[in-house]
């Protein structure tokens, strides 16, 4: 290192600390993700002190009321206006509040809070050794079937760990669809997907299945991050800044000026073009849109059941909030570049969901193919690149999320002795033997199959109409076709339940606690509403449709 | 006041829902429930009813929208309603004739175990009834006309394990899809043509539209018409309809849901008045059926059939009045409205009868019962004079002013009108002598029931004789209430506005003559029933009468022409669907699902193969992005 150099590390260190600024941080603005980060933190001292006899209300209680305030605090912020005139960026550029960001995350609250009771459910197992159990092992770290399981399975332990990772799981999806620069987008990809990989690893039941989900939940997760992340560096090379409005000024030509340093980078299209596919990569690798869908099944057959449902709900409204963004805000200059390309991403998403998912026999994985089209429906409503567009993709989210969970807490119902009985053999004749849960099941599936009156029909609607207007017939042709691939498999699951014999050895329908009860009555509550009157929420989501810059 | 409309559905409905989803813990109270709601429903009416008495005629129609279900740009689909003078009549109608209907019923079902969801079906009728008289759109009229369908199907198939039942609720069901499909075809005829379904703007429109769309438009109307109200040739249904408890037939297939076709045709007046070819089919359905209904009548020998027969040609009355234009429809609604009073009130006799004697049904079998069930006699043979319009009585009053319409409506059409109407004065007269002579007078021609029980004929419980007793005031004061001084007329002209008909004749001639004919139609029947004795087995009979029988060879034509023909058409069109169209469908299906098992087999659980395909994709997007630039 040459005198000079070191000379001028010297002064720059040597310059008086008080220069450095400290962040102006608009707290009330970031109260829901402050909230509930804030109640992580209790969680994981609730866990660390709270003796073990106490943990499971506490954390109960703790999660639901902490959801429930940064909802309320989200309402209370787009009361203020915060969602239409007020919106504005803030935490010195990282996190935007506006429209979009607080419909996303109101949903994804409301979402977290119907999730959080499936987590708590302690009634469809019968009790072990006297102790309640839930959907989570005993002691997650011991090895499954070891003698250190089966004591922790004698003293009744329960991994209430789960709250306190569902909550900063949720912290992360909050910032996700709110997220400004690309580095806050990064860390909260990753401070929501850590504790998604735990949490599918924690199964009660079928253990080793559990921990194989996670395993390859976590090495594709890190493998797409690591796209993402060197997405990230090509755009900064292109821009030379992280910041999205930076970044779409570039891409406009808004910005001419060359940062000196990063003079043979800047303003190459290649760095823009290749650093936005990659980017992209992670952001479709979270809502599961084929060929980065592969984890899904996978995944969403081995982890929980409760966590499934959470994770099948809320990570797809935080990425496609994401998603939303990046493409919105970033890249509103490109749309002539990423729109050929998302509409093949599209196109194979809806049928290769749609395709593969009939040969399925195992109602969880049939339910992960049917979210991989669902994503191919949501991104026809992304690539309308209109107002409507946006405000399309938001309801459809609010509709698919609750449709979603309220399915996996019917698939926590119908158990046999190996616990949930999930093969599709086994549901024949339910509609005799349980016809409220399999009426229930029915109203899900004809809302995920998009049949009117139910909340699916005004989603596939709203995002079909949208794409269709901005004159993407053909995505609505192969959406249409898929739907209707779409309707035989979710169709014949009805069929199976009502119109074939029940076998002597099915499965019974556990009675649910109050918990999940509530959840799947407000499944299906809000399925009805948004089919029957979905104008309301529509208008709701139309105001909300307009990204800050 | 308008934000009650919506509470005069949803108490009804509301107590269906309880009825029906509530379970046994409800088998004991539910009778009362549906009852109080139904009465509650009746309260609000006449609430509303005070309401619009208190404002002048002009402005007494009332509105209430609940919300937009669709709007789509230029659909508009609202849920919201209209109360105007026209729907008051039929809300009253509907919830004071429901209420008694309900109380009735309590007696009448108390030993039936399935009393609970009679009741709930009763409380969904009446909420969907009042949405199809409610609604301010076609659309929304459509899902309450399908709601009375429905409540229909499921009580005329309440006793379902009879196959009589089960077949009669299918008859009906089927048969009104017929009218239904008209109906929506009308909606659709009216949106392509007016851009819209709501009654306001449709109506003033309809100076706009040519007049062939609007014929066409007005006969689809009149064939979802025939299909509710039982006019030929959709009439085959209402005589099976009577396996139906009988509070059932009293209610829905004799005093509301089967006038819901003249609703329909006098709530469109503004389309049929600019549509006289549509209008001219409208008489004639009416003029035929009128006869159709009054010959079958006259040969049947169970007496819940007769009635039947009769309400078909009444509402035959009704039709043909509500085609003769502005100077029928007035008369068209009241006499549906009596029609109402005394027909709930025979109906609800017959089944005061059929209560006494072990649920026996032929009249032939019946006889002298006057001394056994005063109360029933009394109310049934008020209700007898009031429909062969007896001086005085209601329908004297409401069914002279149709025969003196169907007369004013001019030339050769009127007289032939006016003739048809007579003579069906005349042989209603007779059927419905013969109906009185051989149930209450003559010898005891009783009959051991299949289990061998002699029935003790007895006086029906409260319960029953009450309502039946209100119905007979209605059916001797409410003519002469509506009748004296144009009341009802009055009533009814801002909503279907009224020209006093000019019969080539006086109208004291022709009210002259319809008493004339009655009194002839009284007596031939008193010659064949009242002065011979009645054998207990019918005698064969002429050629019409053994057809009249077989309710004038209805179903063996349907059989013939629709159920044969549409067989072989079936048949074909399943040779054709088997071979063309399921080779590509099934050919299609199998391809699909050998991809599927196909491309399932990349799916190996192995996380390599994964990441090479989120790596090739990858590679794939990157290449499409800058290919994308490239061209």
């Amino acid at each position: 290192m040459s005198a000079t150099a070191v000379h001028s590390l010297w002064t720059t260190a040597a310059e008086p600390i008080a220069k450095i600024p400290a962040p102006h941080i608009e707290y009330t603005q970031l109260a829901p993700v402050l909230i509930v980060i804030g109640a992580a933190i209790v969680s994981v001292l609730v866990e660390a002190f709270v003796p073990r006899k106490g943990r499971y209300l506490g954390q109960v209680f703790l999660s639901v009321l902490a959801l429930a305030a940064a909802f309320a605090a989200v309402v209370g912020l787009a009361a203020g206006g915060y969602g239409t005139t007020k919106a504005h960026i803030a935490a010195m550029g990282a996190i935007a509040v506006d429209g979009p960001a607080l419909f996303l995350q109101g949903t994804i609250l409301l979402a977290s809070i119907v999730a959080i009771f499936t987590f708590a459910e302690r009634r469809l197992d019968p009790a072990d050794h006297g102790h309640k159990v839930d959907s989570f092992a005993a002691e997650a770290a011991a090895v499954p079937g070891s003698e250190q399981e089966k004591a922790a399975v004698k003293a009744g332990f329960t991994t209430t760990e789960v709250f306190p990772l569902a909550l900063f799981a949720i912290a992360g999806m909050l910032v996700f669809p709110a997220a400004n620069d690309l580095l806050t987008l990064f860390v909260a990809l990753e401070v929501f997907s850590l504790p998604l990989y735990l949490l599918c690893a924690v199964a009660r039941r079928k253990r080793l299945m559990s921990q194989e989900a996670a395993v390859k939940y976590f090495l594709l997760g890190a493998f797409s991050s690591a796209f993402l992340l060197f997405g990230i560096a090509l755009l900064y090379g292109y821009a030379g800044s992280v910041s999205y409005a930076t970044i779409a000024d570039v891409v406009d030509g808004s910005i001419a000026s060359v940062d000196p340093a990063l003079a043979d980078t800047m303003g190459n299209d290649a760095l823009l073009l290749i650093g936005f596919a990659m980017v992209l990569t992670g952001l479709l690798f979270k809502v599961g849109a084929v060929p980065f869908h592969m984890w899904t099944p996978d995944v969403y057959q081995g982890a929980p059941t409760p966590v499934t449902g959470f994770m099948a709900a809320a990570t797809k409204v935080a990425a496609f909030g994401a998603l939303l963004r990046l493409l919105y805000v970033v890249l509103p200059g490109l749309t002539w570049d990423w729109r050929p390309v998302m509409w093949g991403v599209a196109i194979v998403t809806m049928l290769g969901g749609a395709i593969v998912a009939i040969t399925q026999t195992d109602i969880k994985r049939l339910l992960a193919y049917s979210s991989i089209a669902h994503a191919g429906f949501l991104l026809a409503g992304v690539i309308a690149a209109t107002p409507t567009g946006i405000s399309s993709v938001l309801f459809y989210l609010g509709a698919y999320s609750f449709v979603t969970i309220g399915a996996f807490a019917v698939v926590t119902l119908v158990r046999d002795a190996g616990g949930e009985a999930t093969h599709l053999s086994k549901w024949g004749g339910l509609g005799r033997r349980s016809p409220l849960v399999a009426a229930v099941f029915a109203v899900f599936l004809l809302a995920f199959a998009g049949i009117p009156l139910t909340s699916g029909f005004s989603g596939k609607f709203a995002v079909f109409s949208a794409a269709a207007e901005s004159g993407a017939g053909a995505l609505v042709v192969v959406g249409v076709i898929s739907s209707a691939i779409a309707a035989f498999f979710y169709i014949r699951v009805i069929v199976l339940m009502f119109f074939s014999e029940p076998k002597a050895d099915g499965p019974t329908v556990a009675v649910p606690s109050a918990l999940t009860t509530l959840t799947i009555t407000v499944g299906v509550a809000v399925t009805l509403v948004l089919g029957l009157a979905p104008q309301y929420f529509l208008d709701l989501a139309n105001q909300a449709s307009v990204f800050v810059r | 006041m308008e934000n009650l409309i919506a509470l005069l559905v949803g108490a009804p409905l509301l107590g269906a829902a309880v009825l029906l989803c509530g379970g046994r813990r409800l088998d004991k109270s539910g009778h009362w429930l549906g009852t109080l709601l139904a009465a509650v429903s009746f309260f609000i009416g006449l609430a509303l009813f005070a309401d619009m008495l208190g404002k002048g005629a002009e402005d007494r129609a009332m509105h209430q929208r609940l919300f937009t279900w669709i709007s789509v740009d230029g659909f508009q689909a609202d849920i919201a309603f209209q109360l105007d003078q026209l729907s008051m009549t039929f809300v009253l109608l509907i919830t004071g004739v429901g209420t008694l209907i309900h109380v009735y019923s309590i007696g009448y079902m108390e030993h039936d175990e399935r009393r609970r969801r009679f009741f709930g079906y009763l409380n969904l009728f009446v909420a969907a009834m009042l949405l199809l008289v409610l609604a301010d759109n076609f659309l929304l009229l459509y899902f309450g006309w399908e709601g009375v369908g429905l409540a229909s199907y499921l009580l005329i198939g309440f006793w379902q394990h009879k196959p009589t039942a089960a077949t009669a609720a299918k008859k009906a069901f089927l048969v009104n899809r017929v009218g239904d499909m008209g109906l929506s075809i009308a909606i659709m005829l009216m949106f392509t043509t007016f851009g819209t379904f709501a009654f306001g703007p449709v109506f003033a429109a309809t100076d706009e539209a040519s007049e062939g769309k609007l014929t066409a438009i007005g006969l689809m109307l009149l064939l979802a018409a025939c299909g509710k109200s039982a006019q030929v040739p959709l009439q085959s249904w209402l005589g099976d309809a009577m396996e139906g408890p009988t509070p059932v037939s009293a209610l829905i297939h004799a005093a509301t849901m089967v006038t819901a076709g003249v609703y329909l045709i006098v709530r469109s007046a503004d389309i049929f008045n600019a549509a006289p070819d549509a209008q001219l089919v409208v008489t004639v359905v009416g003029a035929v059926t009128l006869l159709f209904g009054a010959i079958v009548g006259c040969a049947k020998d169970d007496i819940k059939k007769a009635l039947a027969g009769s309400t078909m040609s009444q509402i035959g009355y009704m039709i043909l009045a509500a085609g003769l234009g502005p100077i029928g429809y007035a008369f068209a609604i009241m006499h549906l409205v009596t029609h109402g009073f005394f027909k709930a009130g025979l109906f609800l006799g017959a089944g005061s009868v059929m209560h006494g004697m072990n649920d026996e049904v032929d009249m032939r079998r019946y006889g002298g019962l006057r001394k056994y069930m005063p109360v029933t006699f009394a109310t049934f043979g008020l209700g007898y004079l009031a429909i062969i319009g007896f001086p005085g009585l209601s329908g004297f009053f409401s069914k002279d002013k149709i025969i003196e319409a169907a007369f004013a409506k001019g030339g050769t059409e009127g007289w032939i009108l006016g003739s048809v109407t007579l003579l069906g004065a005349a042989i209603t007269a007779y059927y419905m002598t013969r109906v009185m002579l051989m149930t209450f007078f003559g010898e005891k021609r009783w009959q051991p029931d299949a289990e061998g029980h002699a029935p003790h004929p007895h006086e029906s419980p409260k319960s029953m004789t009450i309502p039946m007793v209100l119905l007979a005031f209605g059916s001797v004061f409410a003519g002469a209430f509506f009748g004296i001084g144009d009341r009802f007329v009055a009533w009814l002209e801002p909503v279907t506005n009224f020209e006093h008909g000019h019969p080539p004749i006086s109208a004291g001639a022709i009210t002259g003559a319809t008493v004339a004919v009655m009194v002839i139609g009284v007596g031939i029947a008193y010659l064949q029933y009242g002065r011979r004795p009645v054998p207990v087995v019918a005698p064969r009979g002429s050629l019409l009468t053994r057809a009249a029988r077989r309710d004038l060879l209805q179903d063996d034509f349907n059989h013939a022409v629709f159920v044969t023909g549409g067989t072989h058409l079936t048949r074909s069109l399943v040779y054709v669907d088997h071979t063309l169209v399921d080779g590509v469908v099934n050919g299609t299906a199998a391809s699909v699902g050998g991809l599927s098992g196909r491309l399932r087999k990349l799916q190996n659980g192995y996380a390599r193969t994964y990441a090479v395909s989120m790596f090739g994709g990858t590679a794939v997007l990157i290449a499409a992005t800058l290919l994308m630039r490239a061209v």
